[in-house]
């Protein structure tokens, strides 16, 4: 099997074909964040809702290759029900494994983790974390 | 059927490599990374200053390779200057001559096709001078025709900002007779021939062009070095837009006198290796013959282009480019999905929206894929291009797509 192979098999396609948590609200208690990959034309808005120190909701929204749009949905299922600080330890250290900087392997990345394949192809680096970033984006605007 | 010249070209002797993203960037031929090296290696030395040999000898060639680039698109000498490449030439004429010639009410002609490098720098332009950019409609097909700039071109119209050949098309435009029109209003044609360069003849005394600009390294030249060709009683009139060292003829306390053209714009130390290159560069095309050239990469699109037609599931957007470029994309699999796969087996080609936005809006599409090629190419190529595209497409079938 061709690493590309491995790559789609698993979580990806099946996030691609039914994302979840997609679609965008008009709520002032969510934090908005929208990015795009020019590159590529990759383009994906995340929103988060926190109530107390937990997130609450996160939504995903755009369009793009399979990379980007299955790990934003990806992103929003690992990231509900957490708390600000998890989701932040987990989003930062996503990031590094997806760029192939050292990481700890000891937090839980959940699905999220089948990305580490991405390592092996590194132009699509910039598709598995915009979304993640977004994410991270949406949590430093509301500080 | 062997390649006579595909053993000049060092990067394809790498076993497996398909490179078929010319219209990116060409491949380099030895004589040029020898010109470069020789540079570097045994003279190193700056232009138009110093005495001593090496000095001299790097002047000479600097300059020489001036004479190669006039004769080859027929200008003359001091109506070639050297600028980091098309982006920088185009940018030059829409600040040297655009800005200060341009008022509220003007317009420049502009198309759908043009690169991000013809385009952003009018817009500009146009923001700051009030002039206003004119879209010339397309035909069906997405070509730059007559008729179209006809319906566009007027009294008001005052700079017509043209691609040659378009980039993610390779369409070729109807040069000749535009420039004409253009000229019967008075209008000053600026062409972007990026893409022309290397594929077409270009007579610019002929053609009767304003400017002209091109890139060296889609020419088998190096990266960063690119030509702007002005006529010179155009080029006489520019300010130039930086000063600095070389481009001076005698300096005062508080106003200096500057060279003539070309030298005027080429202030600093100008990347002195690659211009040598790009003299080198010019050499081996002529030695291959653009007519060569063009036959040579036609045959292989036409080929190409009819395998591809015969597989389900792709969509091909320029049935008949003139420059050897196929815009295409495997049905429902974006193609920054589908590049990764071609990567996988070494076939190179771009996805995305290749600096024109506005093309890939036009198709009404996200992005897209594009395989281009050049007489360095062979059928083998084309071949396991066609190869990996039937593997591609049952591939992203077999995952789900
Ligand atoms: C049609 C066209 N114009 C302009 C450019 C810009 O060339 P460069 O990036 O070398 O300045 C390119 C190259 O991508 C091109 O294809």
């Amino acid at each position: 099997m061709s690493q590309l192979e491995n790559l789609y098999r698993e979580v990806i396609m099946e996030h691609y074909k039914n994302p979840r948590n997609k679609g965008l609200v008009n709520d002032p208690s969510y934090t908005t964040i929208h990015i795009k990959n020019p590159s590529c034309g990759d383009d994906i808005t995340v929103q988060s809702k926190l109530v107390g120190n937990y997130i609450d909701d996160c939504r995903q929204d755009g369009h793009g290759c399979s990379i980007c749009c299955s790990s934003a949905s990806v992103l929003t299922e690992t990231m509900i029900g957490k708390t600000k600080e998890q989701a932040q330890l987990i989003a930062t250290n996503y990031l590094k494994m997806v760029k192939n900087q050292p990481f700890d392997e000891t937090i839980d990345l959940e699905e999220a983790s089948v990305y580490t394949g991405i390592r092996q192809f590194p132009a699509r680096v910039k598709c598995a974390s915009i979304a993640w970033m977004a994410f991270l984006d949406t949590l430093k605007k509301e500080e | 059927m062997e390649n006579r010249y595909r053993n000049d070209f060092p990067k394809l002797h790498q076993e497996g490599y398909v490179y078929l993203d010319s219209a990116a960037t060409s491949l380099k031929p030895q004589s040029v990374i020898d010109a470069v090296t020789h540079y570097n290696q045994h003279l190193s030395a700056n232009v138009h200053r110093g005495v001593y040999f090496e000095s001299y000898e790097a002047t000479r060639l600097y300059e020489e390779s001036r004479q190669i680039i006039a004769e080859f698109i027929g200008s003359q000498i001091e109506e070639i200057v050297y600028t980091r490449g098309a982006t920088g030439a185009l940018n030059f004429v829409a600040t040297a001559y655009g800005l200060p010639t341009l008022q509220e009410g003007d317009e420049i002609i502009v198309s759908e096709l043009e690169h991000h490098s013809q385009l952003l720098p009018w817009q500009a332009v146009c923001a700051k001078t009030k002039a206003k950019l004119i879209y010339l409609p397309l035909n069906a097909q997405g070509r730059i025709t007559v008729d179209g700039f006809k319906q566009v071109l007027s009294s008001k119209t005052k700079i017509v900002a043209l691609t040659y050949v378009s980039n993610v098309f390779g369409f070729l435009t109807p040069v000749e007779e535009i420039i004409k029109l253009a000229h019967q209003v008075n209008a000053v044609v600026v062409l972007d021939a990026a893409q022309a360069i290397q594929h077409v003849t270009i007579d610019v005394k002929k053609l009767d062009v304003d400017f002209l600009a091109f890139s060296g390294h889609k020419m088998l030249g190096p990266t960063g070095i690119g030509v702007l060709y002005g006529k010179k009683q155009l080029l006489s009139r520019l300010e130039p837009i930086e000063y600095g060292g070389d481009m001076n003829d005698a300096v005062g306390k508080y106003t200096s006198e500057w060279k003539d053209i070309p030298h005027r714009f080429e202030a600093g130390t100008m990347p002195i290796a690659e211009v040598i290159g790009l003299g080198e560069a010019v050499k081996y095309l002529k030695h291959v013959g653009l007519d060569q050239i063009e036959h040579d990469t036609t045959r292989l699109y036409r080929y190409t282009v009819q395998q591809l037609k015969k597989i389900d599931g792709i969509q091909i957007y320029n049935e008949f480019s003139d420059a050897g470029i196929i815009a295409f994309n495997l049905i429902g699999v974006h193609p920054h999905d589908a590049a990764s796969f071609y990567a996988e087996q070494q076939v190179c080609l771009r996805a995305g929206h290749h600096c024109a936005q506005l093309v890939i809006q036009w198709l009404g599409i996200e992005a897209c894929l594009r395989a281009s090629m050049y007489f360095y190419n062979t059928f083998h190529d084309c071949d396991q291009f066609i190869k990996t595209t039937k593997e591609a497409v049952s591939f992203f079938k077999s995952v789900g797509f």
